[in-house]
């Protein structure tokens, strides 16, 4: 249970303040969700490098020669930006597989938060305000972004419990609701070989569009398909490194409230959210149809049922 | 006229200044400026005042309202005018879902657009809707009436009582138990001063009548699913 | 053993365990009718329970306090958190809801008239709220259901508390059903809908899904009623370590916890039986929800569901409950089921202890009924004078033991001072076993 911001900007000269934006819009939803909040932020993309956003208890034992250790290994350039309890691994995008071996070698405790070229994943336990602060989220510039503040509902409060989760290259998932099958469904794809770390209902469902995604589907499909393999409630945003989606399950009674304007396309569980967005006042305002799949992309304007990725 | 800052000055007095109103009250126009998608904004009314909120609401925006009128000059948020007794309640723009739900009277405007489950519930309420309506919209309606002058979502009208539905533009699916009902001069006379009442400009001969079978009033196993 | 035609001995009939004759008569039932079975009251298979449970007096180690001179204080305060005007209660044992609807106007003014000489509040339940009992009750909790029957703000503001109904003991996850029978004129007018009809009660609430709008919900409530009420959340016994969490995160003074034995006035007996847990699985998983929070005793802990003696009530808040409720306990104080009406109970198929068609409305006892012959025959004053006895004899009974443990508040009653007698019991209770310090699960153990 829990508050749900996005935002992704038509005019980039709003992207210097996307951070700044999404912050405000995050800790509007701390009602919702005390217990843990994260953001996913889309920025630049640098020609033939990926990124890998990871995440250590111990950051200080963890992070401190790890730049060094991944260039003996690694072939390419490599550099690491450390923020609190996170750091960002850059390298060539041909490396990314050989950089998780080495990663599980030689620091098992660190885990992967993100990957992706674009994406960067930053969730922590604790008061939204206190997690945009740690990771410095307000200085952040991109494209656009996703947040969300989480109440638990059945699973443990722990940073890998926090959401986004990572559901493929640059993409990511937010949910606000209770799945009702979620322990089955997490059987199923275990035995298919889908890694699952945390008792997490969301999770459940990131590795499910991931699954769905590796045997052919596009995201578009996958979320469709969710609709009938999804048991419970909930309200969905997925991130894209073009843009953004969302899908409500056919009951649709978790909030959802969407804002465009020029300047941009919102997304908040509450309209308090959106409050403070430039020109909100004569913008666009609407709830999201159940069952039904929306994108927006920088390739197109608003569409439902639009095959992305 | 007195002009209340929310961001300034807080929900909390807001509502206690508001409660503090009585029937012979001097004080009848209130202006609430910088709502700010807040909840809980003007519930609990009970004296004949009027309320004009100037921006969006969140949850419950004149909850149980009884007496007054509250008008919003933007849109709502979820369970707007929830439960009110009496009094009237406009929104210009559009409602989240739930408007007006388990409402035993008074009037709702709904100018824009509702979303699901308007009128669940709904016990004496009368509800016009300018725009459209969403799914689920009238669920165990009990009584009083929903007037929709747009397009109807699906499931309208499930498990009827005995409230009247009128819609104009398109239903998408009829609930268990809502069938459509035939427009007796009564109905026409009803719907007419429903839609003064509520600014409309439609005519109520262009509108359908919908209302509970009563199949499910008494269990019936042929009825289950 | 009877013989064949041929002299040979033959084998007795034997029943079947699993196709026993009530199964096979429910069977013939179903098939004959198409409906499945609707019935009041709340679970009649056996289930750990209380009665599992024995208390640990004082002796060299502790010592008692004298039974008669030596106090030991009952008094309880609900709602302490947020709420302006608390509760407080003479007695740490409570009225459960139960509708105007389900029981005759007399009945709840018994109820109203017996809670408060006892010194303790009463609870309204589906169907709004009733002059009989809000006129007889000092303390009277307004419950806040999905369905919102006679729901209004005047109501709401002349309650001492208001209590938001997610769930009950006998039916989480579903809402009720009140046949036709029973829907009066005046219960069809309170319930603004026709008479005569079924009514059946949603299971969600129409304006809110989940704690984080509840929270919102809560805040609107508070708001009507100028932060001076508690705010009560009753959910039934069947993930009480996450609703509670859940219940305190969403801003509750008060959760009401019920156990799958909690009654009802109709549902089907499937629900009934079959969905739930036991009050005592439940309620040290909730304390330990309220310890997790550090809220154990700020947001106070009411349970019930099968709650019958003192030595339940002892039990309870042994266990870490502040409070409990009685309701099926309190009708039959009232005269529900009594023998006196025998032959009226055979008339009607049944016997008397075992009769559980609420829904029907033909309660020879005149309590779950709407009928004004039978309703007559119950008098509110003398309803009154038998629940106020029965109340005194659960406080002085759970006061005798906790005396004997040495206690001067009855809150101070605590684990420690049980053991179970059962394998089932030990385990659900987290409470050692006789004569072991070891319960199955006990942190530390393998087993």
């Amino acid at each position: 249970m829990c508050g749900i911001v996005g935002l992704f900007l038509k005019d980039a000269a709003l992207e210097p303040q996307l951070g700044d934006m999404l912050t405000d819009m995050l800790i509007t939803m701390t009602d919702r969700g005390p217990d843990s909040a994260g953001i996913a932020i889309y920025s630049e993309e640098i020609e033939g490098c990926a990124k890998l956003t990871v995440q250590s208890n111990a950051p200080d034992e963890d992070f401190a020669e790890l730049e060094k250790d991944l260039r003996k290994r690694v072939e390419g350039k490599v550099s690491l930006a450390v923020t609190d309890t996170h750091a960002v691994i850059s390298l060539q995008a041909g490396q990314v597989s050989v950089a998780r071996e080495v990663l599980a070698d030689i620091r098992p405790n660190v885990r992967i938060m993100s990957h992706g070229t674009t994406l960067e994943i930053y969730k922590e336990v604790g008061l939204p305000k206190d997690v945009a602060s740690r990771f410095d989220i307000r200085q952040m510039s991109g494209t656009h972004g996703i947040g969300h503040t989480r109440m638990a509902t059945e699973s443990a409060v722990t940073t890998m419990g926090a959401h986004p989760f990572n559901t493929g290259v640059d993409q990511c998932l937010v949910h606000n609701g209770s799945l009702s099958n979620h322990n089955s469904l997490r059987r199923k794809l275990r035995r298919l070989g889908v890694h699952i770390e945390t008792e997490n209902d969301t999770e459940v469902g990131a590795a499910y569009l991931t699954w769905k995604m590796q045997t052919g589907s596009t995201l578009g499909e996958a979320l469709t398909s969710s609709l009938d393999d999804l048991d419970g409630f909930f309200t969905f945003v997925v991130g894209t490194k073009d843009g953004f989606g969302v899908v409500r399950d056919p009951i649709a009674c978790k909030p959802a409230v969407m804002a465009e304007t020029d300047q941009y396309v919102a997304f908040g569980s509450e309209y308090r959210a959106l409050v403070n967005l430039p020109g909100i006042e004569t913008a666009k305002v609407w709830e999201p149809e159940p069952a039904t799949v929306y994108f927006w992309s920088h390739n197109a304007a608003p569409t439902a049922q639009e095959k992305a990725a | 006229m007195q002009t209340f800052d929310l961001e300034a000055q807080g929900l909390r007095e807001l509502n206690s200044s508001l409660h503090a109103q009585a029937s012979d009250t001097n004080q009848t126009h209130w202006e609430i400026v910088n709502p700010k998608g807040s909840h809980a904004i003007a519930v609990g009314l009970d004296a004949p005042i009027e309320v004009n909120v100037r921006g969006s609401t969140g949850y419950y925006c004149a909850g149980m309202n009884k007496q007054a009128t509250v008008h919003v000059h933007g849109s709502v948020g979820p369970g707007t005018a929830e439960n009110m007794m009496s009094g009237m309640v406009v929104v210009e723009g559009d409602a989240s879902q739930y408007a007006g739900a388990t409402g035993h009277g008074g009037t709702l405007v709904i100018k824009g657009n509702a979303s699901s489950r308007c009128g669940i519930s709904m016990k004496g309420i009368d509800i016009i809707v300018h725009g459209n309506i969403g799914h689920m919209s009238a669920f165990m309606a009990q009584s009083g009436n929903l007037v929709v002058c747009g397009d109807a979502g699906e499931a309208l009208g499930d498990s009827l009582y005995e409230a009247r539905l009128f819609v104009r533009g398109s239903v998408k699916s009829l609930g268990a138990d809502c069938i459509e009902k035939e427009m007796r001069p009564e109905h026409i006379a009803i719907l007419e001063e429903l839609l003064e009442r509520g600014g409309c400009d439609a005519k109520a001969s262009e509108f359908k009548r919908y209302g509970s079978a009563r199949k499910l009033y008494n269990f019936n196993i042929d009825n289950a699913y | 053993m009877k013989d064949d035609h041929n002299g040979a001995p033959r084998t007795v009939p034997i029943q079947s365990a699993t196709f026993s004759n009530p199964v096979n008569a429910e069977i013939r039932r179903a098939a004959a009718t198409g409906i499945y079975d609707i019935r009041g009251g709340g679970a009649k298979r056996k289930v750990p329970h209380f009665d599992d449970l024995l208390f640990l007096g004082a002796s060299i180690s502790r010592y008692p306090l004298e039974g008669y001179r030596e106090k030991c204080e009952t008094s309880v305060t609900l709602g302490s958190r947020f709420a302006k005007n608390p509760i407080q209660l003479d007695i740490p044992v409570t009225i459960a809801g139960m509708s105007f609807g389900a029981l005759s106007g007399p009945a709840k003014e018994a109820l109203g008239r017996g809670a408060t000489m006892a010194g303790t509040s009463t609870t309204t339940g589906d169907g709004g709220m009733t002059e009989e009992e809000r006129g007889h009750s000092n303390k009277l909790v307004y419950q806040y259901l999905p369905s919102r029957y006679g729901m209004n703000p005047d109501d709401l503001r002349r309650a001492d508390a208001i209590e938001i109904v997610v769930g009950q003991g006998a039916k989480p996850g579903g809402g009720g059903m009140l046949l036709g029978q029973k829907i009066s004129d005046r219960v069809a007018e309170m319930r603004n809908l026709p008479k005569g009809i079924d009514q059946r009660s949603a299971c969600r609430h129409p304006d809110w899904t989940g704690p984080d709008d509840l929270e919102i919900k809560i805040l609107e409530l508070r708001e009507i009623t100028n932060w001076e009420k508690p705010i009560y959340i009753k959910v039934g016994g069947a993930r009480p370590y996450f609703d509670t969490t859940l219940a305190v995160k969403a801003g509750a003074d008060v959760v009401v916890l019920d156990g799958m034995q909690g009654g009802t006035a109709a549902t089907q007996d499937v629900f009934i039986e079959h969905v739930g847990q036991p009050i005592l699985a439940c309620i040290r998983e909730a304390v330990r929800a309220l310890q997790d929070l550090d809220m154990h005793r700020e947001v106070q802990l009411v349970v019930s569901g099968g709650i019958r003696t003192g030595a339940d009530v002892a039990k309870a808040m042994a266990l870490g409950a502040d409070a409990v409720a009685i309701g099926t306990a309190a009708l039959i104080a009232l005269g529900d089921n009594d023998p006196k009406w025998e032959a009226e109970y055979n008339a009607l198929g049944t016997t008397a202890g075992a009769y559980d068609d609420w829904q029907e409305g033909r309660d020879p006892a005149g309590i779950t009924t709407q009928d004004p012959e039978l309703m007559a025959r119950f008098d509110p004053v003398e309803g009154g004078r038998r629940l106020n006895n029965y109340l005194k004899v659960l406080t002085l009974e759970a006061q005798t033991i906790a005396r004997a443990c040495g206690k001067n508040h009855l809150h101070n009653l605590e684990p420690e001072d049980l053991c179970a007698l059962t394998l089932e019991a030990a385990a659900m209770a987290k409470i050692p076993l006789a004569g072991t310090d070891w319960y199955p699960g006990k942190p530390g153990t393998s087993y």
